[in-house]
């Protein structure tokens, strides 16, 4: 069972970073006056390139030989290979899905509701938490769901970046790869199997919540 | 009260110049959609920014580019009442009126859900309420919170006949209370109605400011005959005091420099007395 615990584990991890940056990330862009596209297609580009070039990058930018792996490895800090870098991994491709569902809630949200509030002398701060937030509630919960399956099914990037480490890296969608690879299909079949039912069922828990939101 | 302003904003199609003052009084901006009242309204709330000028309000300077001050609109006590109300729609009536409320905020409930008549509706949310209902919240909120002048965006235009017909008849009893307000719009009526003082805008540029009688009983500009319901004719000279009123096919004595001529009557018929007519100049 130890590749769908770590699966879990890594994908929750990965989903509470996310829901933090997503929703900060789409806070800061809508309120960009300039350069809204280019920073929208640099939060974006995780999801457009392939996994692996992903994982790639990471491992350049984490790896030994980069300036800031040598900079982390001054206080002894080595994600590569590690569980660290299999939620490293997550966040960085299902951050796009999170930070777009939210922008595209925030952006639902009728500007002169946030100007009347601001006439009325409500600070950004409380117009954030009490306005902002409670009207993209759906939306935002669509991005968790998005991220959260998003993490679980992770393989190119996870695989590049983190590696295939039984018991420590090993994820379900890896464990599904070595298993077809060392010809053991009964295997591969119980994890894919577990792996579609956990998203479905995750999906349509959430979708019932939102359904009998409205 | 007294609410100066002298700005300018380059706008798509036009530039927006206008000043004017208000006092302890219901100013109009009146003019066609598009012609930058909204714009305006939104630069004294702080939404907007012009791109110069200066707006003060009781001596506390909202804006002014020579000082490079820009107020955020938190900071302007403005109260600005939306053409569609914009009621927070994940809180009920009694969470918008107190959400902004300033000092005690029981009290001020209490007191705007009377004065609204908005009993049995405190724990409704925004969508269970008719138009009429949501505007009343809507002034109620404003009323609640620290605002010192308010701005009226057409504010019955989401409105049917009946109703605005009723809420206009409230409007006029919180405003005489209230002090000064702006209000925005494009409807002659509202305007005679509700309004003390007018300012005729066009294509970003006030065109007349007068009293509201004078701006009905004696219209001065082209703009403001249109606006105000006339119809109006082309002038063409003919001798010195002699006018052809083209599309009206009419002689008429006119003044020398007159352009147009412009009447309040539902059709220009073959007689045409002196003293209903209105000769232009631009």
């Amino acid at each position: 069972m130890q590749p769908l615990i770590i699966t879990i584990k890594t994908a929750a991890v990965a989903t509470v970073i996310t829901f933090f940056i997503g929703i900060a990330l789409a806070y800061f862009v809508c309120k960009l006056k300039r350069g809204k596209s280019i920073a929208d297609a640099i939060i974006m580009l995780p999801m457009v390139l392939p996994p692996t070039v992903v994982g790639f990058f990471l491992l350049l930018i984490f790896g030994k030989r980069s300036a800031f792996g040598q900079f982390l490895l001054q206080f002894d800090i080595s994600f590569v290979f590690t569980w660290k870098a299999a939620v490293i991994a997550a966040v960085v491709v299902s951050l796009p899905l999170m930070y777009r569902t939210t922008r595209g809630a925030f952006e639902l949200i009728d500007p002169n509701i946030i100007n009347a509030a601001k006439t009325l002398g409500i600070s950004d701060w409380r117009i954030f938490w009490h306005i902002l937030i409670p009207n993209a509630k759906s939306g935002i919960l669509a991005g968790v769901v998005l991220s959260f399956t998003r993490a679980m099914g992770e393989f190119g990037a996870t695989i590049m970046f983190a590696g295939n480490v039984p018991n420590q890296t090993q994820t379900l969608s890896t464990a599904i790869y070595a298993a077809v690879q060392a010809n053991d299909f009964d295997l591969a079949t119980k994890w894919a199997t577990l792996l579609a039912a956990l998203s479905l069922i995750f999906i349509a828990a959430i979708n019932y919540r939102l359904a009998s939101n409205r | 009260m007294d609410l100066r302003v002298s700005i300018k904003k380059k706008l798509r199609d036009f530039t927006l110049e206008v000043a004017f003052r208000v006092r302890d009084e219901v100013f109009a901006l009146f003019g066609a959609s598009g012609c930058g009242k909204s714009i305006t309204l939104k630069c004294i709330a702080g939404i907007e920014t012009p791109d110069c000028g200066s707006i003060t309000l009781n001596g506390r300077t909202l804006y002014d580019s020579d000082k490079n001050i820009n107020l955020p609109p938190q900071a302007r006590r403005v109260g600005y009442l939306f053409q569609n109300y914009a009621l927070f729609p994940n809180m009920t009536v009694a969470q918008n009126i107190t959400f902004a409320a300033t000092g005690d905020k029981l009290s001020k409930l209490k007191q705007n859900i009377e004065r609204f008549q908005l009993h049995g509706l405190e724990n409704a949310y925004p969508n269970q309420l008719s138009g009429g209902q949501c505007q009343r919240v809507a002034l109620a909120r404003v009323l609640a919170s620290h605002a010192e002048f308010l701005l009226l965006d057409e504010p019955f235009s989401a409105l049917d006949s009946y109703l605005k017909w009723q809420l206009e008849l409230e409007l006029v009893q919180i405003l005489k209370h209230y002090g000064g307000a702006i209000l925005v719009t494009h409807d002659r009526g509202e305007v005679f109605r509700l309004s003390d003082k007018v300012a005729v805008l066009h294509d970003g540029l006030i065109s007349t400011v007068d009293s509201t009688q004078e701006l009905f009983l004696n219209p001065k500009t082209l703009q403001a005959a249109i606006l105000t319901g006339c119809k109006v004719s082309r002038l063409r000279k003919i001798a010195d005091n002699q006018f052809l009123a083209v599309d009206w096919d009419t002689i008429l004595t006119a003044p020398p420099d007159s352009k147009f001529v412009a009447i309040r009557a539902p059709l220009p018929s073959r007689q045409l007395f002196d003293d209903q007519l209105f000769f232009l100049r631009d």
